[in-house]
């Protein structure tokens, strides 16, 4: 039990962010710069971009070959999916999701914010703060980022003047208060001189803020989920199996949010069955607790029905119908498919680990992600849309508000016809209308 | 390195257990563990036929390992598959078939000398058989109906695989269009496919290979003894050291040298480099990476450098 504690000190911890921006901005050499100073190029990837570089007839590396890993980026210059980066300093581990600029934008945002912490949201010094700026920061509020980084870039083109950095700040900020954004960062830098991103350099003093690097390494992202309600969303059953030392079925799943504790009274939903847990199963021995976001086996003491797709929540919780299982939901879809929405066929909506048929019933109204603005009228979706929608579940799904939860708040929409990922989804609420 | 001995846990000790909390801050590898665990449980839930390859080498011991702790005490709700090249280290061998047994899980193993002996593939001499294993792994999953196949790749590894999905659609060929992906989003992993069609799932996609040996360390996995320093006879070859064996013999004016060395993955014995070393535990091999200036492929991959996008078209191909 020590050992545990002192390693929660010791071990770095994870922060995830997606970089949004394109090519212009200098998303790849905000990137390069990063992974390079902070050491996490390696000597054959440097080759590798110097002779690909030399042979394009460029006189300087370019660290977008870095990230745009397949032949057709290559070929084409261009970022056609989301790619994964990986370094860690002593204080974290870092993954990035690299995410194309131009080329079927939308979807390619909403992938990689899906699961950063933080997203990096690029700004041209002389170019200010553009339509494509604050579409970059209104995706990543929506998909529910924590916290968002403002980098105002190329600040070697405008004299390191701190009033065009104030300037800047100034107006994202009037913009980011409109969207409701909580957590705004400012960092003024030069991605392609490397000043403030991750030494400071000696032309941006006036700057009294963290470097990039600094401040990625100290966001508090814990948002601490261990004190939120208890979600565990069931995945497997495992049948009691004495012979294998297995004395009751487990139930097997992530801890999605809050804390779990042996004696606790937790009820099934949507079933509404009641129980108390029993036991907390891990390969390492039992708990007397756990939190999320842990994997973990529960057992609970009495029998009852429990499958793939139940939640497992707090009695208190339940009895104050905090979760009632929806059958309509409203919710913000972004279309992610060449083909658009077809609302004659019902689709299947992936939510936690229940698969349901849903009907698409309504469209409400269309965002103009441009001038992020509602526009009515839409009868279809197609690929980068995004809309407000009613959907009718064939099947009562446990679900929460995606801004209080990301993890049970979400879905993806599947086409059966070929299994296809057409969009992702995120609930605004349970529907008023009648079940 | 002794934090990293500290991290070690006491499975032995049941009195730990009873009052063992979850600490308070996970650190990064309590993260990625959990977000494994997640995974393998999803494809057991979701896929009616799935196996695991398992070729003895670091990543899929960390896959056995995080299987285990995904489904333990009972059975894997899977197999193990090894597609044996027939260009593998003895040591790894061996190390795969005792794993296999100590675990009691089924192991499957094709070979890719049978594809060569029934006339399915060709093999072009001196050429690894990394691209043959492709044809023998989707023979395989043909003839034992797999409807997915978990996978140790990770995307720190190479440029092709950061663009991959953790559940990446293989059409009826087995083939990946990396430009027609699935979009994966949260953590929803969309594992369906219609008869004939298969996912390749990645569970360690996150990991890096410093991830893998601090996890090994922790968890105190034992792996083949060719990941550690030991003396063997190499020639230089494009750049690399390559290993003597039967299967590479040195060529004229070529000089065999005795020196101390280690691998950093293990693959076909034609093709791997292994890396000059002296360290000769797990935690000096940790050492060894948080400074290495030089990836895991790019030093140990002959294959690899044949072309920019060797990778990505053995993947298109069936390649996991």
């Amino acid at each position: 039990m020590k050992l545990l504690e002192n390693s929660a000190v010791i071990d770095p911890d994870l922060l995830r962010f997606a970089a949004a921006g394109s090519v212009d901005d200098g998303k790849s050499t905000l990137i390069g710069r990063l992974l390079y100073d902070s050491k996490s190029i390696f000597e054959d990837q440097l080759n590798n971009l110097e002779r690909t570089s030399q042979k394009r007839g460029q006189s300087s590396i370019d660290f977008s070959l870095l990230t745009d890993g397949l032949m057709a980026e290559r070929e084409q210059g261009i970022t056609i999916d989301v790619a994964y980066r990986y370094f860690s300093t002593p204080q974290r581990k870092f993954i990035i999701a690299d995410t194309p600029g131009h080329e079927q934008y939308t979807r390619n945002m909403v992938t990689g914010a899906s699961t950063a912490d933080v997203a990096i949201v690029l700004i041209d010094a002389r170019k200010g703060v553009l339509t494509q700026s604050k579409r970059h920061a209104y995706l990543a509020h929506l998909l529910g980022v924590p916290h968002l980084v403002v980098a105002v870039n190329k600040m070697d083109l405008v004299d390191f003047a701190e009033d065009v950095f104030n300037k800047i700040r100034a107006e994202f900020a009037e913009f980011a208060k409109g969207l409701g954004a909580r957590h705004v960062h400012y960092v003024p830098l030069s991605a392609l001189h490397g000043d403030m991103v991750v030494t400071r350099g000696d032309r941006l003093n006036w700057h009294r803020g963290p470097t990039l690097l600094e401040l990625l390494e100290t966001l508090d992202v814990s948002a601490d989920r261990g004190y939120d309600p208890l979600r565990f969303p069931v995945q497997l059953l495992a049948w009691p199996d004495a012979s294998r030392g297995r004395e009751r079925r487990g139930y097997l799943g992530r801890i999605e949010s809050g804390t779990v504790r042996v004696g606790d009274a937790v009820t099934v939903l949507p079933s509404g069955m009641t129980s108390t847990i029993a036991a907390i199963k891990t390969l390492d021995g039992d708990l007397a607790e756990a939190r999320a976001p842990l994997s973990i086996t529960l057992e609970l003491a009495d029998e009852i029905d429990v499958s793939r797709g139940d939640m497992i929540v707090h009695q208190a919780a339940a009895e104050a119908q905090a979760q009632v299982p929806a059958r309509r939901i409203e919710a913000t879809l972004c279309w992610l498919h060449a083909r658009p929405l077809d609302r004659r066929r019902p689709y299947l909506i992936k939510h936690t680990t229940s698969t349901v048929k849903a009907e698409i019933e309504s469209i409400n109204h269309t965002i103009d992600i441009n001038a992020l603005e509602p526009r009515a009228g839409a009868q279809t979706l197609a690929m980068n849309d995004i809309a407000k929608v009613g959907i009718r579940l064939y099947q009562p799904l446990v679900c929460d508000a995606y801004a209080d939860k990301r993890a049970t708040g979400a879905f993806i929409v599947i086409d059966p016809a070929d299994n296809a990922t057409v969009a992702a989804g995120m609930i605004e609420r349970q529907s008023a209308f009648v079940h | 390195m002794n934090s990293i001995a500290q991290h070690c846990k006491a499975a032995s000790n049941p009195v730990h257990h009873a009052a063992r909390v979850s600490p308070q801050r996970l650190s990064q590898l309590d993260v990625l563990e959990s977000e494994s665990i997640h995974i393998l449980r999803e494809v057991a839930a979701e896929c009616s036929n799935p196996a695991l390859l398992f070729s003895g080498g670091k990543d899929s011991i960390v896959l056995l390992r995080l299987a285990e702790k995904a489904f333990r005490p009972s059975q894997f709700p899977f197999p193990l598959l090894h597609i044996d090249t027939g260009h593998n280290f003895p040591e790894v061998i061996a190390f795969r078939d005792k794993r296999a047994q100590e675990l009691g899980e089924r192991l499957i193993v094709r070979s890719v000398e049978d594809s060569i002996a029934s006339g399915r593939v060709v093999e072009r001499p001196g050429a690894g058989r990394n691209a043959l294993q492709s044809v023998t792994l989707l023979d395989a999953i043909a003839e034992l109906g797999f409807d997915a196949c978990i996978g140790g790749a990770r995307r720190d590894e190479e440029k092709a695989r950061a663009k991959e999905r953790i559940f990446s659609f293989r059409d009826s060929f087995g083939q990946w269009d990396p430009k027609n992906q699935r979009p994966e989003l949260w953590d929803l992993y969309n594992a369906r496919v219609h008869a004939g069609e298969n996912i390749r799932v990645f569970p360690i996609s996150n990991w890096t290979e410093l991830d893998v040996w601090q996890y090994i360390a922790r968890e105190r996995l034992e792996v083949p003894s060719i990941y550690f320093a030991h003396n063997r006879e190499v020639v230089r070859r494009t750049g690399g050291l390559l290993p003597v064996s039967e299967l590479v013999r040195p060529r004229a004016g070529e000089r065999v040298e005795t020196l101390p060395v280690r691998f950093r993955t293990v693959g076909d014995m034609t093709c791997t480099c292994p890396v000059e070393s002296v360290a000769a535990t797990v935690e000096e091999i940790i050492a060894e990476t948080q400074t290495t200036r030089i990836t895991e492929r790019g030093a140990t991959r002959m294959d690899d450098q044949t072309s920019e996008a060797s990778m990505e078209l053995r993947k298109k191909e069936g390649y996991f």
